[in-house]
């Protein structure tokens, strides 16, 4: 029982700590309000580090996080169901944009693309009027899931 | 047995719909049309001048065939369970002063085209009426009764049979006069991004109706089918509750039922349609 409680602990310590490092080795994450565009792109890593691919393929996919299938279609997750067809395909995007560019497309699409899109801005705290309560002050991926999603879109390329 | 043949057809076409739209995504509005109980339901008009529109398109024409087809026949149509039970409705006594809807209004068919014209200027009230205001006020100021939840079981039943008696009828609704303040506020939220997600309604009902968003075939948004009943409500909804669902998903505080706000947007959105038929009670996914 005791020995259980023990163990229980550790874990958590050994796994808030490991966030914790990680926190260290990534270095400073950049706020929303201070990412910088230089020509409409930005240039900086928001964590300080390179993204993950697979949990951005993850990110991207889900419904409550990038949900990019909403509307964009992309080959790759040919797996998943039902792919919008409201913004162009994202086969071969990472062809055609930069790494920076790219970034500057996710953290705010209204400076990256254009200002009427209905793509979100999934960096930023000034969205629209009335945001229901519980997104109010929240971006809609954090720095790390942006740099995650940025790692796997640069990994669509056309052969 | 008439409501156990309609869950069924309801319950497998619900499996047909996302079958059917996975297979083949298409742009645009098919090239159906809508004829029931052979009566003939414009579901496109040339838009009228002004419009945001060159053509206008009911919801209908953005569903699968499966979903459709429920609405070419009331006896599939599942939003006929509700007008069934209205019209027992009609006939019920209720409150202080003993009466029933029928006791004033002896045909539920002298509401032929009041659908059409709603929401419509109140002189008494000073502000627009939907449908809901209307039925209420019968309620309280004249039976002596308690008004309807705007979402309850009797009020859409209610709405669905009043509607119905416009179903054919132009939608056509007063933007001037009194109207014109309403409409404005109305174009305005209309045109305001919202929600953490940043979308106003027309990003994706103007801009980009016609084309898929995930599973789901984006139309113009129009509300001359309300109250509609939705497969995946397993129910009849209000125009208002439909505007709370567009919002809920662009992670923005919807307004209340029944508020100024949401009978601004329902005027508005009314006159996008200004010209299709009223197809009350109709079917969507
Ligand atoms: C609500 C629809 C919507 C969602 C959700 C959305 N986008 Fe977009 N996106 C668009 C549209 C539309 C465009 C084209 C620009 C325009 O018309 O405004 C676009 C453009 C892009 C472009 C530029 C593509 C090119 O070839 O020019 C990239 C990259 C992109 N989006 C990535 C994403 C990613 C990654 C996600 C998810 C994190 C995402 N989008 C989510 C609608 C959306
Ligand atoms: C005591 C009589 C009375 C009762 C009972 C009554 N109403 Fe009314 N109703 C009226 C009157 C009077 C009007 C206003 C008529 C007019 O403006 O032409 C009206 C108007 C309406 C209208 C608008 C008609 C139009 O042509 O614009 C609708 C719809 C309506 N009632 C529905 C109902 C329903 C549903 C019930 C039962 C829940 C009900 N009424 C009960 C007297 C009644
Ligand atoms: C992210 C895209 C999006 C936004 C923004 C949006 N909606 Fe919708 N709306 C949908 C989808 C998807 C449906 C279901 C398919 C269809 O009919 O377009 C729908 C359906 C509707 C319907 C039902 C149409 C019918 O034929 O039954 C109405 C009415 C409607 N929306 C109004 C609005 C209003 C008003 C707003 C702004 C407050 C709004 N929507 C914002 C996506 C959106």
């Amino acid at each position: 029982m005791k020995s259980g409680k023990y163990l229980a602990a550790a874990l958590l310590l050994a796994s808030i700590s490991s966030v914790g490092l990680s926190g260290v080795a990534y270095g400073e994450t950049t706020a929303p309000d201070a990412v910088k565009f230089v020509d409409d792109e930005v240039s900086k890593s928001l964590t300080g580090a390179a993204g993950n691919v697979e949990s951005g393929r993850k990110v991207f996919a889900n419904r409550k996080q990038g949900n990019c299938l909403a509307c964009h279609a992309n080959k790759d997750l040919a797996s998943q169901p039902f792919h919008g067809e409201v913004g162009p395909p994202l086969d071969g995007v990472a062809d055609r944009y930069e790494a920076a560019a790219l970034r500057a497309i996710l953290v705010n699409s209204k400076i990256a693309l254009n200002e009427d899109t209905i793509m979100p801005s999934f960096y930023r705290l000034k969205n629209g009027v009335r945001t229901a309560d519980k997104f109010v002050g929240k971006t809609v991926l954090s720095a790390e899931q942006v740099e995650d999603v940025l790692a796997y879109l640069q990994t669509l390329k056309d052969e | 047995m008439k409501i156990g043949l309609k869950t069924i057809s309801a319950l497998a076409c619900t499996l047909c719909v996302s079958v059917a739209v996975g297979g083949s995504a298409y742009a645009g509005p098919d090239d159906s049309s809508l004829i029931i109980e052979g009566q003939n339901i414009a579901t496109d008009v040339k838009a009228p001048e002004g419009s945001a529109f060159d053509q206008l398109y009911s919801g209908w024409r953005f569903r699968a065939t499966e979903t459709q087809s429920l609405q070419e026949d009331d006896f599939e149509n599942p939003a006929f369970v509700a007008v069934d039970q209205a019209i027992e409705e009609f006939h019920n006594v209720d409150g202080s002063a003993g009466k029933s809807c029928a006791d004033c209004h002896s045909d539920v068919s002298d509401f032929k085209d009041v659908r059409a014209s709603l929401p419509r200027w109140n002189a008494k009230t000073n502000k627009p009426e939907t449908l809901e205001n209307i039925i209420n006020e019968c309620r309280t100021e004249r039976m002596g009764a308690k008004a309807w939840k705007w979402e309850s079981t009797q009020m859409l039943g209610m709405t669905a049979l009043v509607g119905l008696q416009s179903r054919g009828s132009a939608v056509n609704v007063q933007t001037d006069g009194p109207m014109a303040e309403w409409f404005e506020r109305g174009k305005k939220l209309y045109y305001t991004r919202v929600g953490q997600l940043d979308m106003s309604c027309a990003h994706c009902h103007e801009n980009n109706f016609g084309t898929m968003i995930r599973a789901d075939h984006l139309s113009q948004g129009q509300v001359n089918g309300f109250p509609v009943y939705r497969l995946k409500w397993q129910g009849l909804g209000s125009i208002h509750r439909r505007f709370k669902g567009c919002m809920d998903n662009i992670r923005a505080k919807p307004y209340k039922r029944g508020s100024d706000e949401f009978i601004a947007l329902e005027l508005y959105v009314a006159s996008r349609g200004a010209g299709l038929s009223v197809e009350t009670p109709s079917v969507r996914n």
